[in-house]
This record gives C-alpha cells, structure tokens and sequence, in this order.
C-alpha cells in the first residue's frame, strides 16, 4: 500500500453528520435562526430607533451621566466618527451583532466556567474542547454554520458565539479559581447558603478576572462579526468585503477604522460599567 | 486562671473519638488504624493517606475559653474545622449543644453554623470590597435579615471592640489588630454561644497580640460566651485558656489546667514544651502545701498561728511576698477560714523549678 495514498478526512463524517442534523433538525436549528434573527432586530431597531443626530448626543450624554465626562467623551468621537465616514447604518448593524453574540456567548460560557472550577472532570472534558475551538481558524468555523443556517447573520452570530465561548470560560474558571479559599471558608462557617456565597463572596472576588474575561469575549467577537462579513453578516464587515472585492482602498480604510471606534467604545465602556462600584482603590495598608 | 468554675458548666460541644484521615482510601486507611493499630508512616505508605486528626475526644463547656495548642502540621486547625464541620470527620461524633452535626443535612447545618457556632480565622477573611460595617452584619445578611436590624446588631459588636468610630471603612484602610478585631465583632454579631478561634492572633506583633488576647478573655467571660481557641504559642494558650489541650500528631496528649499541665507533664514532649514556662503565676498554693501534721513532724516548736496565712489559690510570687516580709519560714494556707496545709520555702522553690516530678517527692 502506498503511504501518500493514506488520509485522514474528518470533513468526509463530519459533513455528513452537518447535513444528518439538518435533515433531522430543521424545525429545531429554524427556530433557534428565528430567535436569534427576532432578537437581533429588535436591538438593531432599538439602535437606529433615533437618527443618528440625535443618536450620539443621547448616548454621549448617557455615557457622561452614568460613567464620567470621558465616557461621555469617548462615546461621542466613536460613534461620532462612525457617522462622518457615512457608515452609521452599517456600525449600527455591528454594534447589534456584537451584543446578542456576547449576551448568548457569556450566558452558555459563564455557567460553564464555574461548573468547571467546582469539577475537576469538566474541566478536563472540556479543556480539549476549548484548545480546538481556539486554534481552529475562525472562518472554518462559518462553513458548518453556513450549512445548517444558510447565509446571512444567523450563521455569522453563530459562529461568533462558538468563537467568544472559550476565553470567557476559561477565565471564568481561573476566576473561580483565584477566591481566596479562606473567603469561602468565611461562607460556609457563617452559615451561608451557596447561593449567598456566590453572589456575596465568589462575584466580587472574581470580578477583576471576569472581567478580562468579557472583554476578550467582546474583542473577538467583533472581529469574528467582521470576518462573517464575508457570509453576509451585514454591518461593518460587509462594508469590508465590499471594499476588499473590488478593490476600493478608501471603502476598506473607512469601515477598517469604523471597526478601530466601535472596538474602542465597546471595550471602554464595558469596562467602565463594570468596574463601577467596586468599593475603594485599594491603598497599601 | 480560675479552672474550678468551668468543670461543673453543661458540655456545649462533644467530641467523641474523632478521626480525620486525608487520602482516597479512608475506609481502609481507618480500619487499619483503629483495628490492627498501625502507624501514620504504615497508613502513608500502604494507603497513601495522611492522618489529620487521630481519635480526639474533648468537651467544650459553658462559659470556658478551651486552648488546643500545638505545633504547625499537629492537626489543631483540622480539628477546628470538625468542630463546626468545614471538614467532614473520617470517623467519631461532634455534638453541638446536644444535636449530632455529623450526620445533619446541609440546611439543618446552615442553621447551626449560623446561629451557634461564629468562627474568626488567622487571615481575618474580610470581604475588601464591604465596608467595616457591612462585614461585621454579613453573617446576619446572608441569613436574610434586613438591613436596619443587621446594621444595628453590627454596630453594637463593633462597639464592643471598641471600633464603632470606623463603620464606614474598608478593610484595608484598617490595621492588622483592628480587622481581627473586626473579625470577632463579626463573629459577635450573631450572638453564638460558642466562638471558634483558629489562630486569630498569630500574625499580630507581640504587643497587639497581648492586648487582643487580654480585651478577647475579657470580653468573652464578660458576654458569657464559650470558645475554643487554636494556638501555636504557649504562652497564649496559658493567657487565654481556662484549660489547655496540648496536640501533636494529630493527637491530643494532655488536657487540663495550665498548673496541671506544668506540674504534671503526661510526657517528656509536654515537659520539654512546658520547661521554660514561668511557674510564678501559674502554681498556686494548693499544689505545692503539705499537710499540717508533717510540717509539725519536722517543725515540732513552730507555732502554726503565728504563720502568715495565704488562700489555697494564692500563687507563687504572693507566697513568695508573704515570706519574705516576715521573719517566718512557712505559710498556713487557708480554705474558708479552716487550716488546709502548709508551705514551707522548700515548697516554694520545688514549686518554682521547671523539673517535672520533684514536686511528687514532696506530696
């Protein structure tokens, strides 16, 4: 037998297994594409309710009300220039993406994450897992999506969604990890019931990490949103592709830089929701 | 230390030979242990298992302050933590305040652990994000309690503690001395008949820990609460302890007073522990007298009466006191007013010699 003549071909069960689903799981996978595609709608419409001039102020004041003048600041120059480069639909639409991707990513990885601090055997099941869905190139991943949801921002949120789940798991679990034994120790002596652990004790310990954790899961979403531009995602991405296929430098620059704004506004202003609240800066004792 | 008064107190907790083996195998690692009696080193080596805490019975009364002392890697805070069940028992009961924990459900637990029993660590465990207040009432927070009550309750321990000037603060704006004392007002705040102190003072500077050990005995004798309190230091234990259990190994070797201890050591581990310990305060005259008629065996014209006379709990620096303002050479101890015994000066020193066993000679 000749050697060259063996191959491994996951693609040849795996592409069978895709189709098998879809023959057998349309009602299923048609239902999920309706309330993705409902939920999706519904945050986009929210988003262009208001034209855009009134849009920005609102939320620059709503940024500065809540977070400080340089949130106010920031939001106003991202969204600001999003506007000005003719693109406010299309960082509109992205924005939208970015959100229910990073809502359903961190409702299914959050779970998980802790599930897999508390049990050693999660963590081993899923950390193989977990290594696949990291290295494997992002656009594979639009090519079963694509199968079972045809084209357009179903398979793209999909994708996106597979795509933000490990980082927010598995900083998660690290988080989880990182409470200070003694803190649980103080829950479980005072008569806490978990719940009360978790939410007094494990949270706010672990919060610094989830936090990093959910801004890693909103970066590589929205570069995931981008890339689905190529299966008609819509949004900036597409602005991309179109700018890339016919080779319109200036079309390119633009939503390229539009994507720079909204990944600015969306990583800074998370953050500093998040870590409003936190008690004090914490001075040497 | 007045060790009479605690013998007689209701047993608020019971241990009952308690073990802990740590290891997958217990089961067998126990019952080799139990029944054919092999060693920690023979459990290490055929189950790979660690014997944490070696069938350890004790009995916690009402209104005492119970030391465990013992070195690091003896098993005293394993122990603690099987007082309130942190850690499950391998094998042996705990009865808390008449109700079996071992085999209680998680909610009955709960129930226990909040009420009952209040636990201040050596790390203190404050939550860096909660004010001094909020920490203080968090015991009653997760207990579901309002606000406005918790609070109250909050400010009346830290008041107790004397920091009721720095509710408002967070952890790290206070020092070590002053967050454990936040850590036992927390402790406080649930009104707990029992306290377990695991090692609350340890990483305090000498001088802090001696105000914190003293302002602690005091304020426990004075709430009338119960503790069991796990140090290191013996002369913490002596300080603080109404009685002292000394652990090595996971066992405890010898329970009883601090005089008992020092005049009576079970073994030389206990003797070469208790050897540099001032007997001054510690030996009081009911040990070291002997009876009337002996002392009047060799003192035959001495005139008892004339005696400087000193009560059976006098210890050995006002015996000394006594003694040495007089032109006498013995002391009448008395008992109520009725003549009990006699020190004489050699009393006195064999009292005050660290060489265990001495003291027997003379009784």
């Amino acid at each position: 037998m000749n050697p060259t003549s063996i191959r491994i071909s996951p693609g040849a069960w795996l592409a069978p297994a895709v189709e098998w689903l879809n023959g057998n799981f349309h009602a299923g996978f048609s239902f999920i594409s309706g309330m993705v595609e409902a939920g999706l709608s519904a945050v986009e419409a929210l988003l262009l309710a208001l034209p855009p001039w009134a849009m920005i102020p609102a939320a620059a004041l709503a940024a500065l009300a809540a977070l400080g003048w340089r949130m106010g600041l920031l939001v106003l120059g991202c969204l600001g220039f999003g506007f000005l480069v003719g693109l406010w639909e299309a960082t509109m639409q992205t924005i939208a993406l970015v959100t229910v991707a990073v809502i359903v990513a961190v409702a299914i990885a959050f779970p998980l994450g802790i599930l897999a601090a508390r049990r050693p055997r999660v963590e081993a099941a899923l950390r193989p897992i977990l290594d696949i869905m990291q290295t494997v190139p992002p656009w594979v991943y639009l090519i079963p999506a694509v199968m079972i949801f045809s084209l357009g921002r179903v398979p793209a949120i999909m994708a996106t969604i597979v795509y933000g789940i490990p980082p927010m798991l598995r900083l998660t679990t690290l988080a989880f990890r990182q409470v200070p034994a003694d803190l649980k120790e103080l829950g479980l002596a005072t008569g806490a019931p978990p719940r009360a652990i978790l939410f007094k004790i494990e949270i706010p310990s672990a919060r610094p990490t989830l936090l990093v954790g959910l801004n890693q899961c909103i970066l590589l979403s929205l570069a995931m949103v981008v890339l689905a531009g190529l299966v008609g995602a819509g949004g900036l991405g597409a602005e991309v592709t179109r700018g890339l296929t016919r080779m319109e430098m200036g079309l390119g620059l633009r939503a390229g830089l539009a994507i720079v704004a909204v990944a600015l506004l969306m990583d800074r202003v998370t953050r500093s929701a998040l870590q409003r609240g936190q008690g004090p800066k914490r001075t040497p004792a | 230390m007045i060790h009479s008064s605690a013998l007689g107190g209701e047993i608020l907790i019971d241990c009952q030979s308690l073990w802990k083996i740590f290891g997958h195998n217990t089961r067998a690692a126990l019952e080799a242990v139990t029944r054919r009696g092999a060693t920690k080193a023979d459990v290490l080596r055929d189950f790979n298992c660690v014997v944490g805490v070696s069938d350890v019975s004790l009995q916690l009364r009402r209104g005492e302050i119970f030391c465990i002392m013992g070195l690091s890697g003896s098993g005293k805070s394993t122990l603690i933590r099987l007082l309130n069940r942190l850690i499950d028992p391998s094998d042996g009961r705990v009865i808390v305040k008449g109700q079996d924990i071992s085999t209680m459900d998680a909610a009955r637990l709960r129930q226990v652990r909040a009420r009952d029993i209040g636990m201040v660590f050596q790390s203190v465990a404050l939550l860096p994000n909660r004010t001094v207040l909020e920490n203080t009432g968090f015991g009653l927070e997760v207990q579901g309690i309002g606000k406005a009550e918790r609070d109250r309750a909050a400010l009346a321990a830290l008041e107790k503690v004397g920091l009721s000037q720095w509710t408002d603060r967070y952890p790290s704006e206070l020092s070590g001395g002053m967050q454990q004392r936040v850590g036992l007002a927390r402790a406080l705040t649930s009104d707990p008949e029992i306290i377990l102190m695991d090692e609350p003072f340890s990483a305090l500077d000498p001088l802090i820990r001696r105000q914190l050990q003293d302002e602690f005995r005091q304020l426990t004798k004075q709430l009338g609460k119960s503790a069991v309190f796990i140090t290191h230091d013996l002369d913490e234990a002596i300080r603080i302890g109404d009685r002292i259990a000394i652990m090595t190994d996971g066992a405890i070797i010898q329970t009883g007073t601090a005089e008992e201890i020092i005049l009576n050591p079970a073994d030389q581990y206990v003797a070469d522990f208790v050897a540099g310990i001032s007997r001054l305060h510690l030996v009081k005259a009911h040990s070291v007298m002997i009876p009337v008629q002996d002392y009047l065996r060799t003192h035959p014209a001495s005139e008892i009466s004339a005696l400087p006379h000193a009560s059976a709990d006098a210890d050995m620096e006002a015996l000394i006191g006594l003694i040495s303002s007089g032109d006498r050479d013995a002391v009448a101890v008395q008992d109520g007013g009725r003549l009990t015994g006699i020190v004489t000066i050699r009393n006195l020193l064999l009292g005050l010699s660290d060489k265990p066993g001495r003291l027997e000679r003379v009784a």
